[in-house]
């Protein structure tokens, strides 16, 4: 039995190892080497580097967690009167929140460039009733700023919160709500006392889904930030792509993210962990 | 003895054009232990719904101590549910399962809230914990508990709250029998001791003959009967109650006089009276009243169709002209033999006729599948054929 199911398993144990185990073998290798050094050595050097990039490390930490945060404050309320609706609206609406990911995720983001530019759809629309006029500007400058950026994590990620907290909701044992009302407690406190804790593990889901791509994000705070946003994502692509060409350095800072990111979530499962379980009977 | 409590008036409940419950009428005494008691799908859980909040009847009136409660929601009820799955919040352990409503602000007097203090909680959870018989879990998680164990915890979370009502929504449903004959006693000395009223549902005549003060028997939405369980057993209103308690013999009689009614030609003594002369009856006889004597002595005579051995006694079916009568007796007899039965005054039940006349009490279908047993039985003696 046992060698029959390790049998079934090879392919993806081999695909593991070739397609994970040793990409990350390679990224740890670079990050400890230097690139002129002749016999790979090993050396700290990428991330003592590291340091002058603080502020872009920060500033991708700081727009993913707003980004999360406001996709958990609009996403959270959504799933939750989906889940109160009937069936059929239920699917509706699920199809609007998916139909923008069935297309191009550059296409998108070009897209918002087009409304938020200086002279894009909305500042048009600004001049036409004579809101730029009041404020005694040419326009409103939107495009490049780190609220755009994060509008464009939030459009493009957003589904990712809903469905996870959707798909909790949804599964609610109704029995349950009726039990915490029997018992005493008024709307607000079954929310709290109930319902809130019960759909944690989907917006601890949720949170990581949207935080994960945001945090790496480099397209949409190119596109969106216009050059002044930089993150993460952006550094790493120019270490490898770019013109500051230095593998060794991409392959540290994406070394370092990874293991920020990866810790983060772990503390975060480790408080969702009881409610996890509770919801796995 | 006691005063009225609760009380359903013309309740009517409908879904959509269903009439789930048609024009219930119910008063539940304080401090007593009713019983609902009906077949799958008759409407029980759904009155226990409206007494506690849950559903609104479509029509009718629900009274708690004389007050009309038809619109307050079930928060604001002091009454207390045992969910017929239970319900334990799995996201908490069992001390702060049962202290979930204990944690609940309470309007006092003045119209304010007041927290109970932690220690008077702590106290109360820990005599609930006691109360049923789980002190030492209160750190488990409901899913590390055994049905038994997560049973006793939707009681203890319930009782906590001192409610002047609990319903109990077949809350054995889930056990096996000898967890269950525990807890029937469990729960009536807990009844009796914290002098709750409970409402009880359950599709299990045993169990509702032995815990409750009252039964109220129902069938298809409609109340059929409510009394004591004596008066439930010993006194069925028509064929329905007599089927769905206990064993009976339903047989179709002629009533010909007070104290005298006519079966199979011949005319037995009974104590009922108050019908019509000559008025057509249904006649219930209960398995263990009948008497086996030879058969030159007995009322009626028969013949031995089928044995079945039950530990405490044998039922045996019985041809009498046709008709199959089920009969409890210590003493064997074996199949083809003739006997004759005796049938004392107080053994014999006279019923109005109803809409539940002839569907029940006819034991033909219970011989014929005893017999389909035995001579598929290879060892039977009706299995020659394929030798
Ligand atoms: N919300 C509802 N909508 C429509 N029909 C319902 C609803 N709730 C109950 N019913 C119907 O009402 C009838 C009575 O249901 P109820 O749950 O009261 O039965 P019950 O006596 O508790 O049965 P059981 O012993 O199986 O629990 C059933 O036919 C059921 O299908
Ligand atoms: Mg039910």
């Amino acid at each position: 039995m046992k060698s029959k199911l390790s049998w079934f398993a090879a392919p993806y144990v081999v695909w593991m190892a070739l397609m994970v185990v040793i990409p990350i073998l390679i990224m740890v290798v670079y990050a400890f080497t230097a690139a002129d050094a002749a016999d790979f050595e090993g050396t700290l050097e990428n991330f003592s580097e590291m340091g002058s990039y603080a502020s872009v490390f920060l500033r991708s930490f700081r727009l993913a967690l707003v980004a999360t945060l406001v996709c958990l404050l609009i996403g959270y309320p959504v799933s939750y009167w989906m889940a109160h609706e009937g069936p059929g609206f239920q699917r509706v609406a699920m199809a609007l929140i998916m139909l923008p990911m069935w297309m191009n995720f550059l296409l998108r983001t070009y897209s918002w460039m087009s409304i938020l530019e200086n002279n894009g759809l909305l500042n048009q629309l600004f001049r036409a009733i004579g809101l730029t006029w009041l404020l005694g500007v040419d326009y409103i400058p939107m495009i490049g700023t780190s609220g755009a950026v994060v509008l464009g994590m939030v459009y493009n990620y957003l589904p990712f919160m809903v469905l996870p907290i959707y798909s909790v909701i949804i599964k609610l044992d109704h029995s349950l709500l009726e039990a915490a009302r029997d018992l005493g407690a008024d709307d607000q406190r079954v929310f709290r006392k109930v319902i809130l804790p019960l759909s944690l593990p989907g917006v601890l889901s949720g949170v990581t889904m949207v935080f994960v791509p945001s945090v790496s994000t480099f397209a949409i705070s190119r596109l969106l930030g216009g050059g002044t946003q930089i993150m993460l994502g952006d550094l790493i692509e120019q270490q490898f792509l770019g013109g500051a060409y230095n593998p060794h350095l991409g392959a540290a800072i994406s070394m370092v993210m990874m293991v920020i990111v990866v810790v983060c979530m772990a503390v975060m499962n480790h408080f969702g962990e009881g409610e996890e379980q509770a919801v796995m009977l | 003895m006691s005063k009225e409590l609760i009380r359903l008036a013309d309740c009517t409940m409908a879904f959509d054009e269903d009439i789930v419950l048609d024009k219930i009428n119910l008063r539940i005494q304080d401090k007593e232990f009713l019983t609902l008691l009906g077949p799958s799908g008759c409407g029980k859980t759904t009155t226990l719904r409206i007494i506690g909040g849950f559903q609104t009847p479509t029509s009718g009136d629900v009274l708690f101590d004389g007050v009309r409660i038809n619109a307050v929601p079930p928060h604001k009820r002091t009454i207390n549910t045992v969910f017929q799955k239970y319900a334990l919040f799995p996201h908490l352990n069992v001390y702060e399962n049962i202290a979930f409503g204990l944690r609940i602000p309470k309007a006092d007097a003045k119209g304010g809230k007041v927290k109970l203090p932690e220690e008077e909680i702590d106290r109360r959870v820990t005599e609930m914990l006691e109360v049923v018989n789980l002190k030492g879990f209160e750190k488990r998680r409901i899913t590390q508990l055994s049905g038994g164990q997560q049973q006793r915890v939707a009681i203890a979370r319930a009782l906590v709250n001192q409610p002047k009502v609990l319903l109990l929504d077949e809350p054995l449903g889930a056990l096996d029998l000898k967890l269950r004959k525990d807890m029937q006693n469990e729960l009536k000395r807990i009844q009796k001791a914290m002098e709750i009223t409970f409402v009880y549902v359950t599709h299990d005549q045993e169990e509702a003959l032995a815990m409750s003060d009252t039964v109220v028997v129902m069938d298809a939405g409609r109340i059929q009967q409510i009394g004591s369980p004596e008066d439930i057993y010993n006194e069925p209103q028509n064929a329905f109650v007599a089927d769905f308690i206990g064993e009976s013999n339903i047989i179709d009689g002629i009533m010909r006089a007070d104290g005298v009614v006519e079966i199979f030609n011949r005319r037995f003594q009974c104590l009922d009276g108050g019908f019509e002369k000559d008025e057509a009856v249904d006649v219930v006889i209960r398995p263990e009243d009948v008497d086996i004597v030879p058969e030159d002595q007995g009322q009626l005579k028969g013949t031995v169709t089928s044995v079945t051995f039950k530990g405490m006694q044998y039922d045996i079916i019985v041809d009498f002209y046709g008709f199959k009568w089920l009969i409890q007796t210590t003493d064997l007899s074996p199949v083809g033999s003739r006997i004759g039965i005796k049938i004392d005054p107080d053994g014999i039940h006279v019923m109005k006729k109803s809409e539940y006349s002839g569907m029940f009490g006819d034991y033909s279908s219970y011989s014929e599948e005893y017999e389909e047993i035995s001579s598929a039985d290879p060892d039977g003696e009706g299995s020659g054929d394929e030798e």
